[in-house]
């Protein structure tokens, strides 16, 4: 009997402990449940496929872009609404819209814990494009 | 219900004549079927340097820096670290079963412009065993950057050294980033890839339109009234190390 506070004690600081990333998620401003504000293109109103479908797989069709663009060498993709897109990360996204990614992708990957891709090792952004333009 | 020996014997007599029967038909009704769709054309670009053309301007590098900025290639100063995908060496080194003593006084120490074969048989295809090099149908080796883990098999198979790694990020050794062509990452192989962008949107590679001189031809090797073709069926031109089997695509006109 004489042990009880020495218990209650304990179980209080493993339920603490244990029930951290919920206490901790909900006194950290920074974590909140409303999407993160992204910065939308200024001229461009509608993107290669609908908006649901971007925001839960752009990243497939990146990847499918990718694969038939180099391995199959096809280069055009015909859009939902009849348009033709290079399948280009540099010259159809990030030029011509996301031209900030940083405040596109990034702040979504942010929000969501997913790491930088690497696409951008090697794919050329729009600050590459910039400096490089004549 | 009891069946006799005879029977027994004439029913799966019938039988098996009616199954060669049927593989028969199928047989004929496929070859027809494929003698009814035309054989698929192959293309396979090719190459054909002028070497006499190609050395008429003394140290001219036309077509090596319009490679290089066409497809971002870095420039580094360490030779360790160097990336090529057209470049020259002394002609002793790149033919050196093809000279006598006398020629190589003249020869030797002449420029050769190199550059990858784009073999008909590519050894580095063989042995990337990630497939992320591999021969397209028109003939082109290619590598696929997202693939490639960086083994460096295919730089020990192919017998022209036309393939480098890049130990280093390159982005900090180019000049001026070409926004129309990805740079590559650390730990990929890179070479030259017969400007497959270019062709893709029906140009020609960008060291041959770079070239004044018109000393490099490149088409179509399969399409015998093809500009190349007519070239190679006029002057005498050689292969580099065509003894190996690869089928290099690219000739050189002495």
């Amino acid at each position: 009997m004489s042990d009880r506070p020495l218990i209650l004690a304990g179980l209080t600081l493993f339920v603490g402990l244990v029930t951290t990333p919920i206490w901790h998620g909900a006194l950290d401003r920074k974590t909140a449940l409303t999407a993160p504000p992204i910065k939308l293109p200024a001229q461009e109103k509608q993107c290669v496929a609908p908006t649901s479908y971007m925001r839960s797989s752009h990243m497939r069709l990146l990847e499918d872009w990718r694969n038939e663009a180099v391995r199959d060498g096809q280069r055009q993709f015909v859009a939902f609404n009849g348009k033709t897109y290079d399948k280009n990360p540099t010259r159809t996204c990030v030029t011509a819209c996301h031209t900030d990614r940083k405040e596109f992708c990034g702040r979504c990957h942010d929000y969501a814990g997913v790491s930088d891709p690497d696409c951008w090792n090697c794919h050329n952004d729009s600050h590459q494009a910039s400096r490089s333009a004549p | 219900m009891k069946i006799t020996r005879k029977d027994f014997l004439r029913l799966s007599g019938l039988g098996l004549l009616a199954l060669a029967g049927k593989k028969a038909v199928r047989a004929v009704g496929e070859r027809s079927f494929a003698s009814s769709s035309p054989p698929k054309k192959r293309v396979r670009w090719g190459m054909a340097i002028d070497l006499q053309k190609c050395r008429q301007k003394d140290g001219c590098d036309r077509c090596i820096k319009a490679c290089h900025s066409t497809h971002n290639v870095p420039q580094f100063a360490d030779r360790a670290h160097e990336i090529k995908w057209i470049w020259k060496e002394p002609f002793k080194n790149v033919f050196p079963a093809a000279q006598t003593g006398y020629t190589r006084e003249f020869f030797g120490e002449l420029p050769v412009l190199l550059l990858c074969n784009h073999c008909d048989d590519p050894p580095c295809q063989d042995v990337c065993p990630v497939d992320a090099t591999w021969k397209r149908d028109n003939g082109v080796v290619t590598i696929d950057f997202h693939r490639c883990i960086g083994c460096r098999y295919c730089m020990a198979a192919c017998p022209y050294g036309a393939r480098s790694f890049n130990w280093q990020d390159p982005r900090a050794a180019i000049a001026m980033v070409n926004p129309d062509f990805p740079t590559r990452t650390r730990g990929v192989v890179e070479k030259c890839n017969f400007c497959e962008e270019r062709l893709a949107r029906g140009q020609g590679p960008a060291c041959a339109e770079s070239c004044e001189e018109k000393a490099i031809v490149s088409g179509d090797l399969e399409k015998p009234d093809s500009e190349v073709r007519q070239v190679l069926r006029s002057r005498f031109a050689v292969q580099r190390k065509p003894e190996l089997g690869t089928g290099p695509s690219v000739y050189y006109i002495v």
